[in-house]
């Protein structure tokens, strides 16, 4: 990311596609101007020594978090489902997977 | 019953009247509800008003009143932001995706506020998904701000601060990822409070960045803000970053007198862009500061000015990764006019996400995508690490830290909504403790052309006390506070 960042349609048009957003061409476009800005000014981070550094994935030292497997109250099938668009009985209905 | 000035209402007032039985709890909320029928048409704070919920919540409130088993909570009318779940109630997130959604669980902070029988007015607006800093995202309403209702009330949590300023409410709860409750806070003229990372439960706070969401009150004094933040606190096994720590008494340090208390002004919070009333403000306070005793001096933190581009990697590549839920397949918005699931995803998505919350998929899905990861992503949270770092350095040297909430006070609606850079730059001042995961505070100090201005202090991992100290004996030395929009 050293030289001015200028996304390709194509390269917008396989985020779309790997996001699951369908995009009409001019959609595609404006995202493209407003992602190659937004990438052009988080290019001031190169300015950044970073060798030796460690990442920093949480802000506060946090580890895995164990516990005992102990058997208790849930939600009922019935609530987990209330939110489904389509059910069939106690199923989700989705539409067909494969063509 | 007795008159009830609901302008000037704060929990610790509301908590002397109930508990003299001046007013009773459903009294109370019947004035909450009124002074909502008033003024929602020109706020338009509240998603959803919870009036059945509300008098009820109250009657057992009222109940547990008259057997004297109270506790600080009981029977003040607040509200949650509208991406936090409550059993039974929508939770809209202000998304086309999530408008018909009603959780069937609690998020722990609501399961704290119900054990203490709080009331339930309603749910606050938002930028959709919490991702703005105007409420101009919010795809069902956009948010005015009650001291012009020509301006934005700041963002993502517009209607948690509208509500508090327009008292609407006495508390809110809002959720703060990059400023989300200090930003409004600032510009509607009220208290709020961002916690150390990890000391409130997320459980149940719809997830945008999980690195950087945070649980925090909006009130209209300190000394309540402390008061929301003691029951909310805590270690909850449902929430795996939830941090196992003791919560101190947060009362115990609010005092006026701030003799050797050490204050830092970071000097790379005074800088090109920001508005010259608000400099102005912020440079006074320090003044007032001084007067109450505490021993001011002038600080560095360099890598500042690389934090809103590490935000603005990591909060879509989180975002990117958390959104991926929303399928049109478990609930939420689902596009039924389609051949394939494939194809109803892709509608569904297409047409259930609003303009920038697909801008912030995306883009995260472009940092983190094969090629650039190290580039973006990897090199975002290294310099995260120094961000941290520095901060951690500076609070060994001072207690707190003091300097603007946002560069500007509010803007009109429309003016930034197209521009998403410059919107980003409204959360310039905040977005660092978010990186850090350190606290942070946003008080009323100031009046710029009408207009509230907010002074912050951030302070080191899980020194709320400090913060607490410092908001409050400088709001007790000054009238900021008591001033009330005229709406």
């Amino acid at each position: 990311m050293s030289e001015q960042i200028d996304l390709s349609i194509e390269e917008i048009r396989q985020i779309s596609v790997l996001t699951r957003i369908a995009m009409t061409e001019d959609e595609l476009d404006v995202m493209r101007a407003q992602m190659s800005n937004i990438l052009d000014s988080v290019a001031i981070l190169n300015e950044v020594d970073t060798e030796d550094v460690e990442p920093t994935g949480h802000s506060v030292n946090i580890k895995s978090v164990m516990r005992e497997d102990q058997i208790q109250d849930s939600l009922t099938q019935d609530e987990t489902l209330l939110n489904a668009p389509r059910r069939d009985g106690s199923f989700i209905r989705i539409k067909a997977v494969l063509e | 019953m007795e008159s009830v000035n609901l302008e000037t209402i704060t929990i610790a007032e509301a908590r002397r009247l109930l508990d003299n039985k001046e007013v009773s709890a459903v009294e109370l909320t019947k004035n909450y509800l009124d002074r909502i029928k008033n003024f929602e048409k020109d706020i338009d704070a509240y998603v959803t008003v919870t009036e059945d919920r509300a008098l009820e919540d109250a009657n057992l409130a009222d109940k547990r009143i008259g057997e004297g088993t109270q506790t600080n909570l009981t029977g003040i009318p607040m509200q949650l932001k509208d991406n936090i779940c409550y059993s039974g109630i929508p939770t809209t997130c202000s998304s086309k995706m999530l408008e018909n959604f009603v959780p069937p669980f609690d998020a722990s902070v609501s399961t704290y506020l119900k054990n203490e029988n709080s009331v339930l007015l309603g749910k606050g607006n938002l930028d959709e998904f919490a991702m703005g800093s105007s409420t101009e995202n919010s795809a069902l309403k956009s948010t005015k701000n009650p001291w012009d209702t020509n301006r934005v009330p700041g963002g993502s949590s517009g209607g948690p601060a509208a509500a508090v300023a327009a008292s609407e409410c006495v508390f809110s709860l809002g959720s703060d990822t990059g400023g989300s409750i200090r930003q409004p806070a600032s510009l509607c003229g009220v208290v709020g409070m961002k916690p150390t990372y990890g000391l409130v439960s997320r459980f149940g706070l719809v997830a945008f960045a999980s690195s950087l969401d945070q649980i925090g009150p909006l009130t209209k004094s300190v000394e309540d803000s402390a008061l929301v933040l003691q029951s909310i606190a805590g270690h909850d096994s449902r929430d795996s970053t939830s941090l196992d720590v003791k919560i101190p008494d947060y009362f115990s340090n609010l005092t006026t007198d701030l003799k050797g208390f050490k204050i830092g002004i970071p000097k790379e919070y005074f800088i090109e862009g920001i508005s010259p009333g608000v400099e102005k403000s912020i440079l006074d306070s320090v003044e007032v500061l001084r007067g109450l005793g505490a021993d001011v001096k002038e600080v560095s933190l360099p890598h500042t000015k690389y934090a809103l581009a590490v935000y603005y990697i990591i909060a879509p590549s989180e975002a990117s990764a958390n959104l991926a839920r929303y399928d049109g397949v478990k609930y939420g918005f689902s596009e039924k006019d389609a051949e394939t699931m494939w194809a109803g995803l892709e509608k569904t998505r297409s047409n259930g996400f609003g303009p920038e919350v697909k801008r912030r998929i995306m883009l995260g899905a472009y940092a983190l995508s094969a090629g650039y990861y190290d580039a973006f992503y990897l090199k975002a949270q290294k310099v995260r690490t120094l961000i941290r770092q520095e901060f951690e350095d500076v609070f060994k040297d001072v207690d707190v830290l003091a300097m603007p909430t946002s560069p500007t006070t509010a803007f009109k609606i429309g003016d930034k909504i197209d521009d998403p850079l410059q919107m980003y730059l409204n959360d310039i001042f905040t977005i660092p403790a978010n990186i850090a995961g350190i606290p942070g505070i946003s008080i009323p100090a100031g009046m710029v052309n009408g207009l509230p201005v907010g002074l912050q202090f951030m302070a080191g991992t899980l020194q709320e006390t400090n913060l607490f100290k410092a908001a409050y004996a400088y709001e007790q030395a000054t009238e900021w506070h008591n001033q009330f929009p005229s709406i």
